[in-house]
């Protein structure tokens, strides 16, 4: 069906393969909800910021303890992570251009942003559900 | 221009300052000497310092976003509204970040 649609390609950079992939759209829109998504999140966390550097350990785990608490906190961190790794795949796509410092660089960010992300979600989760 | 590359800055001192949430979750999680050994550290002098910057670039790296919201449904696109939401966004994150740390003082949390 790709010959009904419109195609803005020269053959020559449809030989090289080069030109829209066809899922710019899609991935602009997820992007902008992820980002629109962590407005309201990430403001929650400043407030919960506030709140944590007044409690100690025991007051920490007792407010990672609320349902309202844990949720937000893990879906901040789970979307934040995936918007961290996408606007830095952005930054290294646009400043390396030599082909296996980029590949390297964008590895080293997924690894980077997926372990830390794992980690926080798992710890808070560890501490949330333990017995009291 | 400045406020362009400014958000990428601020993105990329933010993927940092992720770093110390994910610091927060596991000395958590490790118990009560880690948790105090993290609260020691976040309220060192140095602490306090990256935290401050942590505000500021959150604040600019928010306000740039919501800037690139307006103009991605087709509005403030003439130059002089783009240089008026330029400066606002400056503006924005150096006002909430006063806003907070005097309520960070004001609260006992610093």
């Amino acid at each position: 069906m790709s010959s009904s649609k419109p195609d803005f390609r020269t053959p020559l950079s449809r030989a090289r393969g080069l030109g829209s992939a066809h899922h710019g759209a899609a991935e602009w829109l997820s992007a902008g909800l992820m980002s629109a998504a962590l407005i309201p999140l990430t403001l929650w966390l400043v407030f919960a910021v506030l709140r944590l550097a007044q409690l100690d350990y025991y007051g920490a785990v007792e407010w990672i303890r609320g349902p309202v608490n844990v949720s937000l906190m893990v879906l901040t961190v789970l979307i934040a992570f995936a918007h961290m790794h996408h606007g830095m795949r952005v930054v290294i796509e646009d400043y390396v251009h030599e082909r296996l410092g980029k590949l390297g660089a964008l590895a080293l960010s997924l690894f980077v942003s997926g372990l830390a992300g794992a980690l926080t979600i798992f710890s808070i989760l560890k501490v949330a559900l333990a017995s009291a | 221009m400045a406020a362009s590359i400014a958000t990428r800055v601020t993105g990329v001192g933010l993927y940092l300052g992720a770093l110390i949430l994910a610091a927060w979750a596991l000395c958590l999680a490790a118990g009560p000497e880690a948790y105090g050994t993290f609260k020691l550290v976040m309220g060192s002098p140095l602490g306090k310092f990256v935290l401050l910057g942590m505000s500021v670039s959150f604040f600019y790296h928010l306000a740039s976003g919501v800037r690139h919201m307006i103009w991605d449904l087709g509005y403030g696109m003439k130059i002089q509204q783009a240089n008026a939401l330029s400066v606002a966004s400056f503006a924005f994150a150096i006002a909430a970040t006063v806003a907070v740390w005097v309520i960070a003082a004001m609260i006992g949390a610093l």
